[in-house]
């Protein structure tokens, strides 16, 4: 059975952990580690591939007598985590082979390879557990897993407090979960899902429920406001490991929400599909306006992990409020969106990851104001960046442009809802993710055109060289990957429709059928979308132009120096750098969402020393919610802080009076 | 052979953009010159223009990366396939169905993203100043027009544009408020992605006014002539899609026979001359705007594709 066959994979994870501890002082132990990793996770891929595309018949569940005495611990395969493992073990697979040859730069291996298989492991964990004690274990083993990455480098500066940020919001994140937990499993106690399924909680504390597992979920996933730790935690880690952890562990988190939102709650209401999409919508635009005002390339990765994270969700709010009103077509097809960018991310975003590792590994340097003209030195890493760039800001043919097109089409399947509300909020959540698609390739116009074109700003940048085979090897499937799922949409699609069935209640036609492999999610007549075809077009023309030109033009090609309006500057001070190419989104944004103030201090006349310009930005949402929750927990820390230094008697006289009010709570309550 | 003959009629049309493009710019130039009392270039100037730029040798700065001489190409290949997914003498021709209005303009912004980028691959001031300007534009830009797209996928019922065309022929849809705001819109977002007047001028080299022109000011020889060919074509598009689902009469449906087509591209003539007289008219009557304006006038485009679509959501019901 394939469920068997998974857990095995996880010990095997977990027994290289254990392994990894005395094998990271030896030469070899980095290869080994890696390698078995690579193993059981494409072992892992390869059973999750199966059982999603079986069609049920390797699906099943399986208790272990491990965990809570008389719960036991329960894990089952169904269509849901089978794709979900398809992502994590797809992700696990490329972090382990690009680790073959990343981790050979790794100066302190001892505090990386015990974690990697572990966190991997957890992550398979929680997508198999079946009851919310499993989950809420492997969960928490998954987040202190990756903390441990994260707090690998703990003496760069910034790192330590990233990792202690990560661990407040992971434990702050895991708290609403298990108040989730308890509201589901109510006072009889059934933490079986199966328990859970079989007696839906009532409207009152769904609402709840539905609200705590947001905060549980999105705050590992980066819904905004959650999301502030996500930006200095994950490009902290080893550039591998930020990978799996914006690639794959954010879509962990999107399965927690999936699990109980669409699962183990039942019915959905409207409201919460509004209230999903409308957080959606916020945390895209968000992320990506954060991005834009970003010089640090793995800083601008993560937030524009945040942005994408709220693509996915306004496909899942939009699924709960179609669910909810008896549309299960459109449903599936937000359904089918939302997955499907689940996919596409993960590996247009663990693509990205690995080319910014390569980059830091050939400079050593993250500040995209110091690189530059990278493209001479490294032309195989940029070419797979590029790629990863055009399909992150859903650029046709690649994959992210058609999970958003699926997107758009959902909206636009909208207006028959009936609930006003919704009627007013979706349009404005359609502007929001138009904005939110044309700002990122924006973005990465600057990510892509400052890092790697242009003239080289600093020396380290001038000297790189292309990273190593295993990596580019890594790079360049993932980025095969992103041309396969954008102009093969239908396979992509027609996969993911047992998972759709189960919780939308319906599924997209199929479209592996359809003639010249067009997609179709409604109708031929309403919209349609050929990738394959598309690209072929595009080829042909760009191949006649270029005939054509061969053929009849001059094709005489002489080098010289740039012409730049007749005063080229030889200084690469001169060019356009990240922080002037976003200079004009920032004023007309960043004044009202960042409060950007720009100051020039221009020296008198006749004196020598040079103009300064300062920018000053404020995150709004630090300022207003957790500056002001750090300042109450400071002070209310400090004044109890007395409570430290009583006499015996005043500690006897506090345990009599918390004894005596418990009582009395208790009385009451009978 | 039914495929064969819709192939047929599918590359005349890719044939009859390339070939009217810059008879159209050239039309445009023409007309404006009139206006100002001036006799003008022919209207064959613009092929002259390209013909000559394709016999001269292509003149690279050194620090260019294959980007920069590959991006051209793309960008030509990927705006001619957008155009001629435009319905212009016909609707539902072969590869309309690969692509709907969605994709269409997402096609022109994989066109702007190599174009943004081949203006930052040299490493100069001008090429940054061009790509990170058009980038404001085009971030603002893109969603007005989704937006005017949403409001046009309601009406009609489809994301198509045959779809749309047939729909918006048929009398049922009437005159909506929603259609002039979209139009209204669509116009704007037009002047701003072909850089004309007011947001960019087409004519200038003066650097501090020029978006357009300053990321391509490092092209030479065949480079720039296919992208300028590329914003002939760019321009076309717009036209036609503004012709083709704001005036969709005497447009003909795939498989009417030559007689039909030949009469659909004779109506199709007539809109472009009216298109673009009108844009001269308009483009003569206005002043260029300062950049830092322009966030204003395509932030009201947006606004305008807005209120569209939430009428619209608002009065369709079900």
């Amino acid at each position: 059975m394939a469920l068997a066959g998974l857990l095995w994979c996880v010990g095997a994870l977990l027994a290289i952990s254990v392994a990894a501890i005395p094998a990271a002082r030896s030469r070899w132990g980095t290869p080994a580690v890696y390698g078995a990793a690579l193993c059981a996770s494409t072992i892992g891929l390869g059973l999750a591939l199966v059982s999603l595309l079986g069609g049920g018949a390797l699906l099943g569940a399986l208790t272990l007598p491990v965990g809570l005495p008389w719960l036991g611990a329960h894990f089952r395969l169904d269509a849901l985590a089978a794709f979900f493992l398809v992502v994590v073990n797809l992700g696990a697979a490329g972090a382990s082979l690009y680790g073959l040859g990343y981790g050979s730069h790794e100066e302190a291996p001892g505090r990386v390879l015990p974690f990697f298989p572990a966190f991997l492991a957890g992550m398979n964990l929680v997508v198999l557990a079946d009851d919310a004690f499993t989950f809420l274990f492997t969960w928490e083993f998954m987040s202190l897993s990756s903390w441990a990455l994260v707090m690998a480098h703990h003496r760069r500066p910034g790192n330590a407090a990233a990792g202690y940020l990560y661990l407040i919001m992971a434990s702050f994140g895991t708290l609403a979960l298990l108040l989730a937990f308890g509201l589901l499993a109510g006072p009889a106690g059934g933490y079986a899902f199966a328990a859970i399924r079989a007696a839906p909680p009532a409207p009152g504390v769904a609402a709840v429920v539905l609200v705590l597992a947001l905060i549980g979920a999105g705050s590992k996933a980066g819904l905004v406001p959650l999301h502030v730790w996500l930006p200095l935690a994950h490009p902290a880690a080893p550039s591998h490991v930020s990978a799996l952890m914006s690639g794959v562990m954010t879509k962990v988190a999107v399965y927690g929400a999936v699990r109980i939102v669409f699962d183990l709650l039942g019915v959905p209401t409207w409201w919460a599909g509004a209230l999903v999409a409308l957080l959606g919508g916020v945390t895209a635009v968000m992320g990506v306006l954060h991005a834009l005002m970003e010089h640090d390339l793995k800083r601008l990765l993560a937030y524009h992990t945040v942005e994408n994270i709220g693509i996915i969700f306004i496909g899942l709010g939009l699924a709960l409020a179609f669910g909810a009103n008896g549309m299960r077509a459109a449903a599936a097809l937000a359904l089918t969106a939302a997955l499907f960018h689940v996919f596409n991310h993960s590996v247009f975003k663990s693509l990205l990851f690995f080319g910014s590792g390569a980059v830091l590994t050939a400079t050593g340097e993250r500040d995209m104001e110091r690189l530059g003209g990278l493209i001479h030195r490294m032309p195989l890493t940029a070419f797979v960046f590029l790629v990863g760039s055009a399909a992150i800001s859903a650029l046709p043919p690649f994959n992210g442009f058609v999970s958003e097109w699926l997107t758009f089409q959902a909206i636009l399947v909208s207006p028959a809802l009936p609930q006003w509300l919704l009627k007013f909020l979706v349009p404005a959540i359609g502007a929001l993710l138009a904005l939110s698609a044309a700002l990122a390739a924006a973005c990465f116009v600057k990510a892509f055109g400052v890092t790697f074109l242009g003239r080289p700003r600093s020396d380290a940048a001038r000297q790189a060289v292309e990273t190593d085979r295993w990596s580019l090897a890594t790079m360049l499937i993932l980025a095969a990957l992103c041309l396969l799922a954008g102009i093969l949409p239908g396979y992509f699609i027609d996969a993911l429709a047992p998972v759709v069935r189960a919780l939308a209640g319906a599924q997209l036609p199929r479209q592996g059928e359809l003639d010249w492999l067009t997609i179709v999610p409604v109708a031929q007549s309403r919209s349609s979308y050929n990738g394959l075809l598309l690209f072929l077009i595009i080829a042909f023309a760009a191949g006649l132009g270029a005939e054509a030109i061969h053929r009849w033009a001059s094709g005489v090609l002489r080098r010289s120096a740039p012409w730049d309006c007749g005063f080229p500057d030889a200084s690469p001070a001169t060019q356009y750098t990240a922080g002037s190419f976003s200079q004009p989104i920032r004023r007309v944004f960043g004044s009202v969402v960042f409060r950007a103030r720009e100051e020039v201090r221009m020296p008198p006349p006749g004196d020598l020393r040079p103009a300064q310009m300062h920018v000053r930005m404020r995150d709004v949402l630090w300022d207003a919610f957790y500056a002001p929750l750090a300042g109450l927990v400071a002070y209310v820390a400090d004044r109890l802080n007395k409570v430290q230094f009583l006499s015996i008697r005043a500690y006897l006289t506090l345990v009599f009076g918390a004894l005596v009010a418990l009582l009395t709570v208790l009385a009451v309550w009978q | 052979m039914a495929i064969g003959l819709q192939l047929l009629v599918q590359f005349c049309q890719m044939a009859l953009v390339l070939a009217l493009a810059p008879l159209f710019a050239g039309y445009v130039r023409k007309v404006k010159a009139h206006l100002l009392r001036r006799q003008g270039p022919p209207l064959a100037q613009p092929y002259r223009e390209l013909l000559r730029l394709l016999r001269k040798d292509v003149v690279l700065a050194d620090s260019a990366s294959w980007v920069f001489r590959v991006a051209p190409y793309l960008i030509f290949a990927t705006t001619w396939v957008a155009v001629s997914l435009v319905p212009t003498f016909a609707t539902g021709l072969i590869f309309s169905y690969a692509a709907d209005v969605i994709a269409i303009v997402a096609l022109l912004g994989s066109a702007r993203f190599m174009l943004a980028l081949a203006g930052l691959d040299v490493g100069t001031s001008f090429g940054g100043i061009g790509s990170s300007r058009e980038m404001l534009i085009a971030s603002l830009a893109e969603p007005a027009m989704l937006m005017v797209v949403f409001t046009l996928s309601l009406l009609a019922g489809s994301t198509q544009l045959s779809s749309i065309a047939a729909s918006m022929q048929a009398s049922d849809v009437g005159l909506r408020f929603s259609i002039a705001l979209a139009l209204i819109g669509l116009v704007m977002v037009a002047l701003a992605e072909n850089a004309r007047i007011p947001i960019d001028n087409p004519a200038t080299h003066l650097e501090l006014t020029m978006v357009h022109e300053a990321m391509i000011l490092e092209y030479s020889g065949r480079h720039l002539a296919l992208i300028e060919a590329a914003a002939f074509l760019k321009l076309l598009l717009y036209v036609s899609v503004i012709a083709c689902v704001f005036f969709p009469w005497g447009i003909a449906v795939s498989g009417q026979g030559p007689a039909a087509y030949f009469a659909g591209i004779g109506v199709y003539l007539l809109k472009l001359a009216a298109g673009g007289f009108l844009l001269a008219v308009f483009e003569t009557a206005i002043a260029k705007m300062r950049v830092f304006r322009v966030p204003d006038f395509l932030g009201a485009a947006l606004m305008l594709g807005f209120l569209a679509t939430l009428l619209l959501f608002v009065t369709l019901a079900g």
